[in-house]
C-alpha cells in the first residue's frame, strides 16, 4: 500500500514538473496545473522531499548490505582459482592433488633444514566470480601460488618448470644473489629452473613473475606469499593469508574485480569464523594490478601492523591501513565482541566490486 | 536444361546450395583457422527501464554465438539481480536483467553487464527518471506534448493561408521553393539522427539496411499513391492542388510521427525535463511545417474543414509518435521510423518540384535567382529555428 501511495505521489509531482514544462496560457495544460496543484499539497503535507527515490521507507529492501554481491556461486569443479578457506591456512600446501608433494623438507648435514618446492607454471582458466572465467597463468593451477613458508635461515631450492605458453620467472623478495633474481633468467616455455637462496629477511613477502610485459604476467595470476618465521617464533596465533588481488576480465586496463584470495565476494557470502579474544594474525599482501593502492579496515576493532613483517614490535595501531602494489603486513588483532564484522578495502569501489567480506567472530568454537 | 520444367529449375540451385551448407557444418573445412579461444561476443543493452523497485535492462546478443550473462554492476558496484527467461542468450534473443538498485532521481547510473568470459557491455542513463507506464496520466502528458510540440505548430503555421493568397505571383513560387527547402533540410536531419542511431543497434539488425529500406520503400510507395491521387496530367484541375497539400501533409506527418517519437524517447529519458527549451524550440521549428502545407494551395480556395483536415494528417502524428517513444521506445523502432519520415519528407520535396516544373514547362524554367533564394531561405529559417532544438 505504502509503496503504492509513494508512486502515485511521484506520478503527480512528474505531472506538475510536466505542466511547467508545458507551461500557462494553454487551456489543458492550465487545467492540468490546478490539479497537480491540488495533489501536491498533499504530498507536502506528508513532508515527502522531491528527490528521494526510491524512498528507503517504501522500499526497505533496497537498503539491504546482502543486495551488494555476486549471484551464485563458484563451482569446485578444478576451475576455482582455489579453495578461499583451504588457502588462508595452507602452509607449503598445494591446493590441486597433482601438486600434493610438490614439497620436502630434509635436514642438511650442516644442521641446516633444505625446504624443497616444485613449482609448474601453467595456463588455466579460472572461476574468479560466480560464471565468470579468466584465462589465468598459475603457479601449480592456483592463483595465488602456493604459500611458501620457511624458518629464517632455512635453505630454499624451489625447482620451476615452466609448462605455460609464454615465458615466465619466479621474483622472489627476500635477499639473493643477482642469477636468482628471476629477472635475466628468463625460463621459456619447456624449460625449467632452479632457484636456490636462504630463507631471510624475517618477514612477509610476495613473489611473482617477472617476465615483461610484467603487468600482464602478474595480473594473469603469477604471485603468491612466502612467510620467513623468525628463529624464536612469533607467539601462537590463528593464522591466515590474505592476498589482496584483482582481475581485469576484459583486458581493458581496469579490474572489474577485486577480491582477498581471488574469488569475489566470498567470505562475505562464507564469513570467516574466529573465536572471541583469540590472537589472529593476518599475512596480508597486496599485489593488486593498476591502481596505485589497496586497503585493509576492519570495522569496530584495531589492529596492530607490522609492516612487512621484518621487526617483532607494531609500527602503528590503527583499523585502517594501505598498501602500494606489493607492500605487505602482518596484521594482529583480538576481537573484543561477538558477531560479524565486516572487512573490506576502504576504497569503496573496490569493496563494492568484491574486495568486502566477513568475520564471525564466535564465543567458542 | 530447358527440357526441365520450371519447379526443379528453382529448386535445384537452392538444393545445390543446401548441400553445400550441409557439407560445411558437417566437415568444417575451417576447422585449422578456428582459435582455441571465445569468439567475440556482441551484447547490447537495448532500453533501461526504471521502476520503483530498480532497474531492467533489456538485452539482445547481436554476435554470432551464444552468450551468458554472468553478473550485473550498477555504477562499478555488484549486483543482486535475476534473468529472464535465461543467463544464456542465443544469437538474436531477448533476456531481461532485473537488478532492485535504488537508483537517484535526476542523477546519471550506469549498468554494467559481465559476461561468462568477463567481456563487460554497458548503458549509461544520462539522468534518471521513473520510467512513464502507460496510465492515463503519462497518456495525457504525452498527448499534451504531442499537441504541443506537433498539432499546434502545424496549425499556427497555417494561419498564414490568407496572407500567402494575397502574395504576388512572382512570390509564389518563391514560398514554395522555401517549403523544398524546409524539407530537404528536414529529412537530412533525420538521415543523420537515424545513422546515429544505427550506431546503438545489434550488429546483426543492420541498422543501415533498415534505414534504406524504410527510406527507400516509403519514398516509393508515396511516390506511387502520388501518381493515384494527383496523376500525371500537365492540365491543371482545381483538385490538383488540394491533393498535392495533402500529400504534403502526410509527408510531414509521417516525419511528425517521428519527432514525437523521439520527445517521447527524451521524456523517458529524462532529457525534457531538463528545459522548456526544447519544447518551445520544437514549437518554433515545426510552425514552417505549417506553411509548407498549405503553400501549394495558395492559389486555390480552401474550405475551414479541409484547413483543419491538412493541419490534423501533418501534426496529429506527432501524439501517436510521443506515446510509442515514451512507453515502447526501441533504437529498432526509432530507426524505422526516422527512415520513413525522412524517406517521406524527401518524396514531398520532389513532388512540389516536378508539379512546379510541370506547371512552368521544365526543370530549366525553376533555374532562376527567386527561387533558389527561397531555398536557401528555408534553409536558414530551419537552422535558425534549430538553434532551440539542437541538443
Amino acid at each position: 500500500m505504502k509503496e503504492e501511495q509513494n508512486l502515485q505521489r511521484i506520478h503527480r509531482r512528474d505531472f506538475l514538473k510536466t505542466g511547467a514544462v508545458l507551461g500557462g496560457g494553454f487551456a489543458l495544460g492550465a487545467g492540468m496545473h490546478s490539479i497537480a496543484g491540488a495533489q501536491s499539497a498533499v504530498g507536502q503535507g506528508e513532508g515527502s522531499s522531491p528527490h528521494v527515490h526510491p524512498s528507503p521507507q517504501g522500499h526497505s529492501n533496497h537498503t539491504n548490505p546482502h543486495l551488494l554481491t555476486t549471484v551464485g556461486d563458484i563451482a569446485f569443479d578444478g576451475r576455482q582459482p582455489l579453495d578461499p578457506f583451504h588457502y588462508l591456512t595452507a602452509f607449503n600446501e598445494c591446493e590441486f592433488p597433482p601438486h600434493s608433494d610438490w614439497y620436502r623438507e630434509s635436514r642438511l648435514s650442516s644442521g641446516q633444514l633444505l625446504r624443497e618446492y616444485e613449482i609448474f607454471a601453467y595456463d588455466k582458466e579460472i572461476e574468479v566470480a560466480p560464471g565468470i572465467y579468466f584465462p589465468a597463468w598459475t603457479y601449480n593451477g592456483q592463483v595465488p601460488g602456493p604459500t611458501i613458508r620457511a624458518t629464517e635461515g632455512d635453505l630454499i631450492k624451489i625447482h620451476f618448470v615452466n609448462q605455460g605458453s609464454h615465458a615466465h620467472t619466479m621474483h622472489f623478495h627476500g635477499f639473493h644473489h643477482a642469477n636468482m633474481d628471476g629477472v635475466f633468467e628468463i625460463i621459456a616455455p619447456g624449460k625449467d629452473f632452479t632457484y636456490e637462496f636462504e630463507a631471510d629477511p624475517v618477514g612477509l613477502h610476495p613473489y611473482h613473475c617477472h617476465s615483461i610485459p610484467l603487468k600482464r604476467h602478474i595480473h594473469k595470476g603469477l604471485y603468491g606469499v612466502y612467510i620467513v618465521d623468525p628463529k624464536e617464533p612469533r607467539p601462537p596465533a590463528h593464522e591466515m593469508v590474505m592476498m589482496m588481488n584483482g582481475f581485469d576480465t576484459n583486458f581493458d586496463g581496469d579490474n572489474e574485480i577485486y577480491a582477498v584470495n581471488s574469488v569475489a565476494f566470498h567470505h562475505m557470502k562464507n564469513p570467516i569464523p574466529v573465536k572471541l579474544g583469540e590472537l589472529v594474525r593476518i599475512f596480508l599482501v597486496n599485489i593488486l594490478e593498476f591502481d596505485l593502492l589497496n586497503s585493509f579496515h576492519v570495522h569496530a576493532h584495531f589492529f596492530d601492523v607490522f609492516r612487512t613483517g621484518t621487526r617483532l614490535t607494531p609500527d602503528e595501531y590503527t583499523d585502517t591501513v594501505h598498501f602500494v602494489q606489493g607492500e605487505r603486513a602482518i596484521v594482529e588483532l583480538r576481537f573484543r565482541f561477538p558477531g560479524q564484522f565486516m572487512f573490506h578495502a576502504h576504497q569503496s569501489e573496490f569493496a563494492e566490486l568484491g574486495w568486502m567480506a566477513f568475520f564471525e567472530v564466535r564465543e567458542e568454537t | 536444361m530447358s527440357r526441365l520444367p520450371t519447379p526443379v529449375i528453382v529448386i535445384l540451385p537452392l538444393a545445390l546450395l543446401a548441400g553445400l551448407l550441409a557439407s560445411f557444418y558437417f566437415y568444417d573445412p575451417l576447422e585449422p583457422l578456428k582459435a582455441g579461444f571465445p569468439p567475440i561476443e556482441e551484447l547490447t543493452i537495448q532500453r533501461l527501464v526504471l521502476t520503483p523497485e530498480g532497474i531492467s535492462a533489456q538485452v539482445v546478443n547481436g554476435g554470432p554465438e551464444p552468450v551468458t550473462i554472468a553478473q550485473a554492476q550498477v555504477d562499478e558496484a555488484y549486483w543482486e539481480h535475476r534473468v529472464d527467461p535465461s543467463r544464456t542468450l542465443e544469437r538474436l534473443s531477448h533476456a531481461t536483467v532485473f537488478i532492485p538498485y535504488p537508483w537517484v532521481e535526476g542523477e546519471p547510473h550506469a549498468v554494467k553487464l559481465v559476461t561468462s568470459t568477463g567481456l563487460t557491455f554497458e548503458k549509461e542513463i544520462p539522468v534518471a527518471v521513473m520510467t512513464p507506464t502507460p496510465s492515463l496520466g503519462f497518456v495525457m502528458i504525452f498527448a499534451i506534448l504531442g499537441i504541443y510540440v506537433g498539432v499546434l505548430p502545424v496549425g499556427l503555421g497555417l494561419l498564414w493561408f490568407p496572407a500567402l493568397r494575397r502574395t504576388p505571383d512572382r512570390w509564389m513560387d518563391f514560398f514554395l521553393f522555401l517549403t523544398i527547402g524546409l524539407l530537404v533540410f528536414l529529412g537530412v536531419d533525420a538521415v543523420e539522427e537515424a545513422l546515429e542511431v544505427t550506431e546503438n543497434i545489434p550488429g546483426a539488425y543492420q541498422g543501415i539496411g533498415l534505414l534504406m529500406i524504410g527510406l527507400v520503400g516509403c519514398f516509393l510507395l508515396l511516390t506511387t499513391l502520388e501518381k493515384k491521387v494527383v496523376g500525371d496530367r500537365r492540365e491543371i484541375s482545381s483538385a490538383l492542388p488540394l491533393n498535392l497539400a495533402y500529400m504534403v501533409a502526410l509527408g510531414i506527418g509521417l516525419h511528425n510521427l517521428s519527432e514525437g517519437l523521439a520527445i517521447g524517447a527524451a521524456y523517458t529519458l529524462g532529457n525534457v525535463a531538463l528545459g522548456t527549451m526544447l519544447v518551445t524550440g520544437f514549437t518554433l521549428h515545426n510552425t514552417t511545417e505549417g506553411l509548407a502545407i498549405v503553400s501549394p494551395v495558395a492559389r486555390t480556395d480552401v474550405s475551414l474543414r479541409h484547413l483543419a483536415l491538412l493541419g490534423a494528417v501533418g501534426g496529429v502524428p506527432t501524439i501517436f509518435g510521443a506515446w510509442i517513444g515514451g512507453f515502447v521506445y526501441s533504437d529498432v523502432i526509432a530507426l524505422l521510423f526516422l527512415a520513413i519520415g525522412a524517406g517521406a519528407i524527401f518524396q514531398v520535396a520532389c513532388q512540389i518540384a516536378t508539379h512546379m516544373s510541370r506547371r512552368r514547362g521544365g526543370i530549366s524554367s525553376l533555374v532562376n535567382i527567386h527561387n533558389f533564394s527561397g531555398l536557401l531561405a528555408g534553409f536558414l529559417i530551419m537552422y535558425a529555428t534549430g538553434l532551440f532544438v539542437a541538443m
